[in-house]
């Protein structure tokens, strides 16, 4: 398979965020703006590029009925690493997500590419669908934190927009996600000609 | 290429191997990241100080953890980090203080001058909502809505909703009465501690 597909194929036809709907959970409660989103974006596209990668490596030893504790080992192997390097060098960030790093371990997005592609496919490949997968995902959570936040903060990347009288308290609240997610996904639907 | 088969040791071998690999990688990240990690918590602490003592040429010049009973009966503890000028002059001391929040536990640090007046306060760590609660960050600055600088906690602060003077954040009272009482409590037991000079502060901690 070419490499130019498997990246579009996860940035397009098989969107994490609009189209596979996986990892519902960080995408709903990181969003709350357009810099929180894309940063768990990249954190979570950073442990997918190594976890796929490293899966593929090791599919050919790991017995089929232990596929997945295996696969959890290394995703919280990484998971860990991430959240270390962000704790010790990125202190900004680690302020705003601290609290989701660790819940990139149950992200369906991670074990669902793991178990649908890694282990079919060989390790540069799966390098591949790790980051179109990851652009994806980053994609769809920084769209929805730019809605969200232009909704309800007003302001883009912190940058002011709308006075404050303008703002939608609601966007920025969970139920505003939901809100804002349903709408995206419909837009989105609709662009895909479905 | 073949998979290996699913017999028993197989199986316990290749969850073994991964285990003790994924083990040792995290292991040595964690040994290199210790360090770093420590300086920055340190580095948001001394910038913490000097923000909320407003001076930036400070030294501390004792640290204190105080326990002390909340209005609730729970005990708390404070730490107080008394703080000297360049010229050894008193300034007051910066006191930490966690209370209960709307989204978690609320971590405070509030600078007194000797007389007990508010200089500064930065929040350290807190989990309120962004947009509502998290604006506790600014509010209760000089010049904020709910202003709390140069006031003296001797009459607890409390929101103008419970009979107070201080304004609470727009939708967010829960927040402004946890981060009150955070400053109350820093008060409190900052009031309860001896001062850095004279004999009393220096016997009292020879420990």
């Amino acid at each position: 398979m070419n490499y130019i597909s498997i990246i579009k194929n996860g940035i397009v036809k098989e969107n994490p965020t609009f189209v596979l709907m996986l990892g519902m959970c960080p995408t709903l409660a990181t969003t709350t703006s357009a810099m929180n989103g894309m940063s768990m974006g990249l954190a979570t596209m950073a442990v997918l590029i190594c976890t796929n990668f490293v899966i593929s490596c090791m599919k050919s030893v790991t017995p089929d009925k232990v596929r997945i504790p295996v696969f959890i080992v290394v995703i919280a192997a990484f998971v860990t690493i991430l959240q270390l390097v962000i704790k010790a060098f990125l202190p900004d960030i680690d302020a705003a997500l601290g609290l989701f790093i660790p819940l990139i371990v149950v992200n369906c997005v991670i074990l669902g590419r793991a178990e649908a592609f890694a282990a079919k496919n060989t390790p540069i490949a799966s390098l591949v669908d790790g980051i179109g997968i990851g652009l994806g995902f980053t994609l769809g959570l920084t769209l929805l934190g730019i809605c969200r936040e232009l909704l309800g903060s007003g302001s883009i990347f912190g940058l002011t927009l709308l006075p404050e009288t303008y703002n939608i308290l609601l966007f920025v609240l969970p139920p505003g996600a939901f809100i804002t997610l349903g709408f995206l996904i419909a837009i989105v639907n609709k662009l895909r000609g479905n | 290429m073949k998979k290996l088969e699913s017999t028993l040791l197989n199986m316990v071998l290749a969850l073994t191997g991964v285990a003790v690999i994924m083990g040792g990688i995290l292991a040595y990240v964690n040994h290199l990241t210790e360090g770093p990690i420590a300086l920055q918590k340190e580095k948001i602490l001394a910038d913490g100080i000097k923000a909320v003592m407003v001076c930036d040429n400070l030294t501390v010049a004792k640290t204190d953890e105080v326990k002390q009973n909340d209005a609730k009966g729970k005990e708390m503890v404070y730490t107080i980090y008394q703080v000297k000028d360049a010229q050894g002059n008193d300034l007051g001391a910066a006191v930490e203080s966690t209370t209960g929040g709307f989204g978690g536990d609320l971590k405070v640090l509030v600078g007194f001058n000797p007389e007990g007046q508010i200089l500064g306060y930065t929040l350290l760590e807190h989990a309120e909502t962004p947009g509502l609660g998290a604006k506790a960050d600014k509010w209760f600055q000089k010049g904020g809505k709910g202003d709390i600088i140069g006031k003296t906690p001797s009459e607890p602060l409390t929101v103008s909703k419970d009979g107070g003077q201080v304004d609470a954040i727009t939708a967010s009272t829960i927040t402004s009465r946890a981060f009150l009482l955070a400053v109350n409590n820093a008060y409190n037991a900052y009031k309860a501690t001896p001062a850095t000079d004279g004999e009393t502060g220096a016997t009292k901690q020879h420990n």
